[in-house]
């Protein structure tokens, strides 16, 4: 059993866990939200085992490294971080519910990362830019950060459905199962919080090795320059929200927009743009 | 006139509408360099987008915008709106902490969103003690005064915390001060020292040394106040032919004197005297010193030779040559060697740089090495302020922590004597984190009940 063949469980076991989560939130039956969580569960499981196994796999190959280093690696890395820590939200404020926006966004990160032809899943060696210490506070960092922002996205969406089934004037049974306007609201907010920590930490992180490596802790590459445009999306956010009280609809919003670009921070550069950080292209 | 005037300025620059603005802005604006190449030649503007466009974003310092006076403008801005929007709002902050809690009046604590009220049947001065040594055991330390026919006690947790929030604006102003203070630009045309803060870069061949530096944009030659010298430069390959290591032996001689010899590899540079070199190029020449040793006499040579050109070395009676070679661009990978000792046909036969032949002849076993010259390119950096940056980044994550995950806590409890023992009164407050807050006050009432 090699660490391909777990990821390759891994990825059918998020796929069936946002189908499950998604007939939770779909026909609200409570039976089939547990099967979605156990599925994400044992999925974190053997992802966790599988990360490890890559991470052996490289040390045998001669060039180990942790499986932080490539575009394959960042994805179901983010996906590991995404449901990690999205089960930690559903076991601590017991809304099962919101894994139907989020496992899906997860189970198509690790389906892309599995099929896509642009990516290549190879176990190579480290070119000498990223053998550094750095390279696991970096990345873990940036991508709690990113999981977090993921799920606030997923909710944010949750927020505007809820909200549109109410003001609609025939009541829609959809998004009846859905939590509180209230509650969701909250949440999105904690996870905003928490996510703005770990991106700052992870841009911090970034700019310390920068500056060990190439000798300037900042210089306007796109994925630095789209990393504080991010940044800057969410200050402004948790500023509108302390001191001129945006609530609800308009944190929901932000929520969206802020995951688009933590979305093109990630992705984006990497495509559309070149830059210092051409290890992450495909 | 002039007051009032003055007064609104002041309070546009204290406005959180004008922060949201400048955050939108300096978002929004940033997008724009990354989508138009940065620090490119002029020409490469015109081809893309014509010499009328290219003229309008020379006008805005597109080519170069982060550096651009509009958008060190709206930084500048933003710096501001800081510093007023941070010196207006702490004073509000000491009034808040310096307001006393025991002043209140115990008439209004049913009016906080908080409270409860609870009696039980114990005598009013057995209640008073026990509230006073239940705060106390919870690490509330409490004052207390008596008022209005009852004892009334006020504690409060973590007041210090609500400064958070201006430990995180203060981090960013200490960053942009570490940036301004690292600054090229701004110890050139400022301070009128380029030695004080500089980035530029050398290249450096083997064998040779250097004691100055070119700038990076302006081009100017920096004296370091030392000699580099590159004693080697070396790349290794993993198996599969990707790049591992780049190396480069350095020397570096202070006052005629060598001061210390290292290596310096991409991750791993080298500081002296507050001026640090990175790995971060290097130029293959096509050049290859080769070293032959007679293995029976143990007598050895070497020179620097090129292709196609015959090397004699008389006194080991050989002579060889380069006549092909296999290259990745400028590197080369291996050799085909002619070497003969006059005796015999010639020995062709290819070899990989940095390993070593042994060559079989009439005469003799001769061990040939041929390395190909390189200099090394080094990107050479003195920034004073990177410790500021660094001090500023680490304040800033504390102060997110303080300002998003600690609350500032109050409880008030008023304790009477009541128709068959005591009543209290509590209320209790919480800035942030209430709903984790109003656990803990239940929790300290159903504590009191037991």
């Amino acid at each position: 059993m090699d660490s391909s063949q777990l990821f390759g469980i891994v990825m059918i076991a998020y796929l069936l866990a946002a189908a499950f989560y998604l007939g939770l939130f779909v026909f609200k039956i409570e039976r089939v939200g547990l099967i979605g969580m156990f599925l994400a569960l044992g999925g974190v499981g053997v992802q966790t085992a599988a990360l490890g196994l890559r991470w052996y796999e490289s040390y045998r190959l001669g060039i180990g490294h942790a499986p932080l280093t490539n575009m394959y690696e960042s994805l179901v890395f983010f996906a590991w971080c995404t449901t990690l820590f999205y089960l930690a939200l559903e076991f601590r404020f017991k809304t099962r519910v919101m894994g139907a926006f989020v496992m899906p966004c997860v189970a198509v990160a690790m389906a892309y990362a599995s099929f896509s032809d642009r990516i290549d899943d190879q176990i190579s060696p480290l070119i000498p830019a990223l053998q550094s210490n750095w390279l696991i506070a970096h990345v873990v960092t940036c991508f709690i950060g990113y999981g977090a922002f993921a799920v606030a996205g997923g909710l944010g969406l949750m927020y505007l459905l809820r909200q549109s089934a109410e003001n609609s004037a025939k009541p829609s049974s959809l998004a009846g199962s859905l939590p509180e306007l209230r509650m969701i609201d909250d949440l999105t907010h904690k996870t905003i919080v928490f996510g703005f920590m770990w991106l700052s930490a992870g841009i911090i992180t970034g700019a310390v090795w920068a500056n060990e490596a190439w000798g300037t802790y900042w210089s306007w590459d796109p994925k630095e320059t789209w990393s504080i445009i991010t940044w800057f999306l969410y200050a402004s956010t948790l500023h509108a929200r302390f001191t001129r009280g945006w609530r609800g609809r308009r944190i929901a919003w932000m929520a969206l927009a802020g995951f688009f670009a933590v979305f093109f921070t990630y992705f984006g550069v990497n495509f559309f743009l070149s830059g210092l950080h051409s290890y992450g292209s495909v | 006139m002039t007051t009032p005037k003055k007064h609104s300025l002041l309070s546009l620059f204290a406005s959180v509408q004008l922060a949201l603005l400048l955050l939108f802005l300096l978002a929004t604006t940033s997008i724009i360099g990354t989508l138009i190449p940065q620090n490119s030649p002029y020409a490469f503007y015109v081809e893309k987008f014509g010499p009328k466009t290219t003229q309008l974003l020379q006008i805005l310092d597109i080519p170069d915008m982060y550096n651009s006076w509009w958008f060190l403008g709206l930084l500048a801005l933003f710096a501001l709106n800081l510093i007023v929007c941070s010196l207006e709002r702490i004073p509000q902050v000491i009034r808040t902490l310096r307001r006393d809690g025991l002043a209140v009046p115990t008439g209004q604590l049913n009016k906080f969103v908080l409270h409860r009220e609870i009696a039980l049947p114990e005598p009013f001065s057995d209640a008073v003690d026990r509230v006073a040594a239940l705060l106390r055991s919870q690490g509330w330390r409490a004052r207390t005064t008596e008022k209005e026919g009852g004892r009334f006690f006020f504690a409060e947790k973590g007041g210090w915390t609500r400064f958070g929030v201006y430990v995180v604006h203060c981090s960013i102003l200490v960053i942009l001060i570490g940036a301004l203070t690292g600054s090229s630009a701004v110890a050139r045309k400022i301070l009128h020292n380029p030695q004080f803060a500089f980035k530029g870069s050398i290249m450096v061949p083997e064998g040779e040394s250097t004691g100055h530096v070119t700038a990076f944009k302006s081009g100017e030659r920096i004296e370091l106040g030392f000699i580099l010298r590159c004693d080697d430069f070396a790349i290794e390959y993993y198996p599969n032919g990707m790049p591992k290591t780049y190396r480069s032996q350095v020397t570096v001689i202070d006052r005629n004197k060598p001061a210390l010899t290292t290596a310096i590899e991409v991750n791993q540079p080298l500081t002296y005297k507050g001026v640090t070199f990175y790995q971060s190029s290097y130029q293959p020449f096509q050049t290859y010193r080769a070293t032959v040793k007679k293995q029976d006499t143990g007598a050895e040579t070497s020179a620097v030779i090129t292709v196609a050109k015959q090397t004699d070395w008389p006194e080991g009676g050989v002579s060889y040559g380069i006549v092909n070679r296999e290259s990745q661009g400028e590197v080369t990978r291996r050799l085909k060697i002619w070497f003969t000792d006059n005796k015999g046909d010639p020995s062709l036969f290819w070899m990989n740089v940095d390993q070593d032949a042994v060559v079989e002849r009439p005469s003799g076993t001769y061990r040939l090495s041929i390395r190909q010259l390189y200099a090394t390119g080094l990107q050479v950096t003195k920034d004073p302020g990177v410790w500021l940056v660094y001090g500023g980044c680490l304040l800033m994550l504390a102060g997110l922590y303080v300002a998003f995950f600690l609350s500032h806590r109050k409880v008030y409890i008023f304790v009477k004597p009541g128709e068959n023992g005591s009543i209290f009164l509590f209320a209790g407050e919480s800035n942030k984190n209430k709903v984790g807050f109003e656990n803990n006050f239940s929790a300290l009432i159903s504590k009191l009940e037991k």
